[in-house]
């Protein structure tokens, strides 16, 4: 398993050398890499049909409870099959869509590092692993959003992506860290086990909302779903694979699988349900008003993470497995119908629906798929959607207390919505009218149709034979939900509710559909205030601000005045060491002054004078001559107080300073008084802050030894293992030997920039 | 620069291999009483920078023989393969190793690794100081 | 209990001393500071970890371990070489300032405000 997923990283690593080397091939070439995991996968399909999960570990870091472990069961294998079953077509496709592009060696490098990221998520028993995963993720996707690097829109709407899902994503972890601490394990298959629920624990509230921030953001939830539209500008196979199949699904993953042990409670399944449901019809009304292919069906992506969102809070048995059933149908169809939208753009060069028509005959395969795709979307029987849609109609309808009556209605609109809009990307671009577009129009190689062929009669296959997809359908429900739903997939429910609202929402989705032009225009002039308050807006507004405050506090902070730098340095210092004995108390100092005998006194007397006599004298000479009082007396200091080599060190040091003084400081200009008495009167203040703080600390901690000095350990062992009896010099060239090393990389990069620059300015001269 | 007096020349010409030997008593002795290779790199920086002050920069360099930069580089080199027969042992990088060697009329000489790490510092000190002090007394000139 | 108060009211003149010549306009008066700076940091660490009198942390000759109580050698090892060291950055400094002086042509700090640009 551990294999699995480096043997992606792996493969990515080389990825460029495999393109070079295949060439136009090496889409197919890299797909083997996923087509081989999928049947990996599948292998696991029989025990995890029979209810069983499997659970693999290897240790990294055990200190920190952090190791790779991962967990096999309903849900993650579901997605572990959809993203190495859709990669090998996106891998594929793209080995013709790109076909010309420069770069598309590196577009392999990053697909399949987000492959291998992806996988790990679902995959990781372990949170903080999985938190990992996730973030690569989102890193991943950042670099394919912003893949056409050279466009502002791509760069634009790859970092707006990032800010979103990596802002989340902060939240996320404060709220898996709380989730450890909350349940006393990391493992997710422990948490999932443990007898005790968390709902009564202190922490569940925020634990929660923290966990939701970061999965609403990664699923594009309202009010975070603007992301999502704008990462259409990465190439097509990026769309059909991170942004409708797989990695938007990450938050609704996580949700699901941690829906056995947080759901249940009116919190979980109020905040779940209304958002979700909002989100679905968001995204249906979004959708109804857009005529870019791509983003109609980022919109309708929007509307089916709402949906499963929906699902997971409604919490029962039902839901659960409408939230299956539609997790699989809805990859399926979103899959393929990205991949055809990318092949129209691919044949005809047009992206925007109202001037696609009468396509049919010149891409007839792509046409055939679409249509097809787009009814499972618009869930027409007998197709795979359709099965997704009743479900999720009836579980709607059996939602708790008053959502019961919310949710339905919303669904009911959104179904509306989303069969025009199945009918637009279904129908619209290949029937009516032929139009003139940019390119020749012609069907798209082999490479880029056998994804869609497989994705959209794979729907059709489920929908009339939906046993075939129960046993994996019902090991995901049975994940979500906690405990086995006991349901069978069906075609065909009978005469119900559900069907009716199914009626209804064909009926009327039709006829907007027929009046779309219209529709769309009306409701466009609706939007219009709406726009100035959406969403997207505010995170305008956010990122002006950010860089409003940035600037301002570099403005205040960094604004070129070295003396400013040291008074924020120093009074920070003064205010953390102070705040710190205010808080936290402890402040305790008693000295006694009567042990010091009288040389002490003189000296350190000499040494306070010389140092506040260089501090106020307007001569260079009376200054380092002071200065040198201080140093020698520093040296006796160390000498009174047993530290020979000290005291030596000291000596030269000092001579070697004064020499090195003499020889540059006497080439600057003699000291000027710049400062006006207040400014003066203010930096004493300020300094005395300084030094008053400094002597306070060195009293407090006098006296105080938390635990044993280790320099017993070098005092005991100097003569006996080092062969030494000055045990500083011991210390030096044995003990921490390597400390010392470092310090004389320290002193040879001194003398080499000193050298560098004096060097320099001669050979300025010259020239 | 102009050059010192008589008196400071030839009491710098007397002083500077005496303060040279000196600093490699400070060297030797280090391990077991104060000195060592910071201080006795010190003490050697300061003879010849004593020199280069009686007489001038070019005679100073010119009694170093040796480029003070090359010096750095050798003091670096020594320390930091000071740690590599450890290395080959098996054992920690820089952990200190000790022979035991006999030379004739001489008596035992203890010859260790942590003694090639100090030559390594004092070549080091010798060398910073060095090309610090003379790239500003040549940038006088 | 020996010397230590004393020492400590010693690091924060020292300390003061060198915040206030710091906070000057004048490039000398800022190297000066440095080295003030540098000579508060070492005395700290060596006042906090106890003052020994008469008693250098050396082994006497035939013996194994010292002689009684003898003062902690691990702070002054570290203080050793930060002497060595902050004379190589004082150099360094001392040099880029001159260098600084060179270019701008004047003493005031003030002045080398929007060299950066």
């Amino acid at each position: 398993m551990l294999y699995a997923i480096l043997s992606i990283f792996l493969v990515a690593a080389v990825a460029p050398v495999v393109h070079r080397l295949t060439g136009r091939a090496s889409g197919w070439v890299l797909a083997l890499l996923p087509a081989a995991l999928f049947v990996y996968f599948a292998s696991f399909l029989p025990a995890v049909a029979g209810g069983e999960s499997v659970r693999l570990a290897w240790q990294w870091m055990p200190g920190l409870d952090v190791q790779f472990s991962f967990l096999i069961d309903g849900l993650s294998l579901m997605f572990a099959l959809l993203i190495a079953g859709i990669g090998v077509f996106v891998v594929s496709y793209a080995g013709r869509y790109l076909e010309a592009h420069r770069d598309l060696g590196r577009f392999y490098v990053l697909i399949l590092s987000f492959m291998g990221s992806m996988l790990g998520l679902v995959l990781a028993d372990n949170i903080i692993l999985m938190f990992i995963f996730w973030e690569l993720t989102s890193i991943t996707s950042y670099l394919l959003i912003g893949f056409n690097h050279e466009q502002l829109k791509a760069r634009k709407a790859a970092l707006q992506g990032l800010i979103v899902t990596v802002g989340g994503g902060l939240a996320l972890l404060a709220g898996l860290v709380l989730l450890g601490v909350a349940s006393g394990s990391w493992e997710l298959s422990e948490i999932l086990a443990g007898e005790d629920s968390l709902h009564e624990h202190a922490l569940y509230l925020p634990l929660v909302i923290l966990i939701l921030l970061g999965t609403f953001t990664k699923s594009a939830q309202f009010p975070f779903h603007f992301w999502l539209p704008n990462a259409m500008a990465a190439p097509t196979p990026v769309s059909a694979y991170l942004h409708s199949a797989t990695m938007v699904k990450a938050g609704v993953y996580l949700m699901a699988r941690l829906n056995p042990e947080l759901g249940g409670t009116e919190l979980w399944t109020w905040t779940l349900g209304l958002f979700g449901a909002v989100t679905m019809f968001t995204g249906a009304w979004m959708a109804i008003q857009s005529t870019e292919i791509k983003k109609l069906l980022a919109y309708s992506t929007v509307m089916a993470l709402g949906t499963l969102t929906m699902l997971i809070g409604i919490g029962t048995p039902y839901a659960a497995m409408a939230g299956a059933t539609f997790l699989l149908a809805h990859s399926l169809y979103k899959g393929a119908l990205f991949m055809l939208a990318g092949s129209i753009d691919h044949g005809t060069g047009e992206k925007e629906v109202p001037n696609m028509g009468g396509l049919r005959h010149a891409m007839p395969l792509t046409a055939a798929f679409s249509v097809i795709a787009a009814l499972s979307l618009a869930g027409l029987p007998p197709l795979f959607g359709f099965v997704g849609k009743e479900l999720m109609l009836e579980a709607a309808l059996g939602a708790p207390d008053a959502l019961a009556v919310v949710l339905p209605l919303l669904a009911l609109a959104s179904a509306i919505l989303v069969v025009a809009v199945a009918a637009i990307v279904g129908l619209r671009p290949f029937f009516g009218a032929r139009r003139e577009y940019k390119r020749t129009p012609h069907e798209s190689p082999g490479a880029m149709l056998a994804g869609p062929a497989v994705l959209s009669v794979l729907g059709l296959v489920l929908g009339l034979f939906p046993a075939l997809a129960q046993p994996l359908v019902a090991a995901t429900a049975m994940s979500i939900h906690g405990a086995d739903t006991g349901m069978e997939l069906k075609l065909w429910h009978g005469i119900n509710l559900p069907l009716g609202m199914s009626l209804l929402s064909l009926a009327a989705g039709l006829v907007i559909y027929r009046f779309w032009d219209s529709v769309r225009a009306g409701i466009g002039r609706i939007m219009v205030p709406v726009g100035r308050i959406a969403p997207e807006r505010g995170y305008e507004r956010f990122m002006d601000g950010l860089v409003w405050f940035s600037a301002f506090q570099t403005r205040v902070l960094q604004n070129g005045y070295l003396r400013t730098y040291v008074m924020v340095t120093m009074l920070t210092t003064v205010a953390l060491v102070v705040g710190t004995f205010a808080v936290l108390g402890g402040f305790e100092v008693s000295v006694r002054f009567d042990d010091i005998l009288i040389h002490e006194w003189v000296i350190v007397a000499l040494v306070a004078l010389a140092a506040m006599f260089v501090a106020t004298t307007n001569s260079r000479l009376a200054a380092v001559a002071s200065l040198g009082i201080v140093g020698f007396g520093m040296a006796l200091i160390y000498v009174f107080f047993s530290a020979p080599d000290l005291g030596i060190t000291q000596v030269l040091v000092e001579t070697l300073t004064v020499i090195l003084l003499v020889l540059v400081l006497f080439r600057l200009p003699g000291f000027l008084k710049f400062s006006n008495p207040l400014t003066r009167v203010r930096d004493v203040i300020a300094s005395l802050a300084v030094g008053v703080t400094m002597t306070a600390v060195l009293m407090a901690t006098l006296g105080v030894q938390y635990f044993p000095a280790i320099s017993e350990y070098h005092i005991a062992e100097s003569e006996p293992s080092a062969y030494g009896r000055n045990i500083v010099n011991v210390i030096l060239v044995d003990f921490r030997a390597l400390d010392t090393l470092g310090e004389l990389f320290v002193l040879a990069l001194a003398a080499v920039g000193v050298y560098a620059m004096i060097k320099f300015r001669a050979e300025d001269r010259k020239s | 620069m102009m050059a010192g007096s008589l008196i400071l020349q030839t009491g710098t010409r007397l002083l500077l291999p005496l303060l040279l030997l000196f600093s490699v008593f400070l060297l030797l002795r280090g391990h077991d009483e104060p000195g060592g290779g910071f201080i006795a790199g010190l003490v050697a920086a300061m003879a010849f920078a004593l020199y280069m002050f009686a007489f001038d920069v070019y005679k100073a360099r010119a009694i170093l023989r040796i480029d003070p930069r090359n010096m750095l580089g050798i003091g670096l080199l020594l320390a930091t393969l000071s740690g590599v027969p450890a290395l080959l042992q098996g054992r920690a990088y820089l952990t200190s190793l000790w022979w035991d060697v006999e030379v004739p009329l001489f008596g035992e000489l203890k010859l260790s690794t942590p003694l090639v790490f100090d030559i390594g510092v004092y070549l080091v000190v010798i060398g910073t100081v060095l090309t610090i002090v003379l790239a500003l007394a040549e940038a006088e000139e | 209990m020996t010397a230590e108060p004393l020492l400590a009211i010693l690091v924060g003149v020292l300390f003061a001393t060198a915040t206030y010549l710091m906070l000057r306009r004048s490039l000398v008066k800022l190297v000066i500071g440095l080295i003030l700076l540098s000579n508060a940091a070492n005395l700290l660490i060596f006042a906090t970890s106890g003052l020994t009198r008469g008693a250098p942390p050396l082994i006497p000759e035939g013996m194994l371990t010292p002689d009684g109580v003898v003062a902690d050698p691990l702070p002054q090892a570290l203080i050793l070489t930060a002497i060595v060291i902050s004379f190589g950055v004082l150099a360094f400094a001392v040099v880029l300032i001159h260098r600084a002086y060179e270019v701008v042509g004047a003493d005031d700090l003030d002045e080398m405000k929007d060299t950066d640009t």
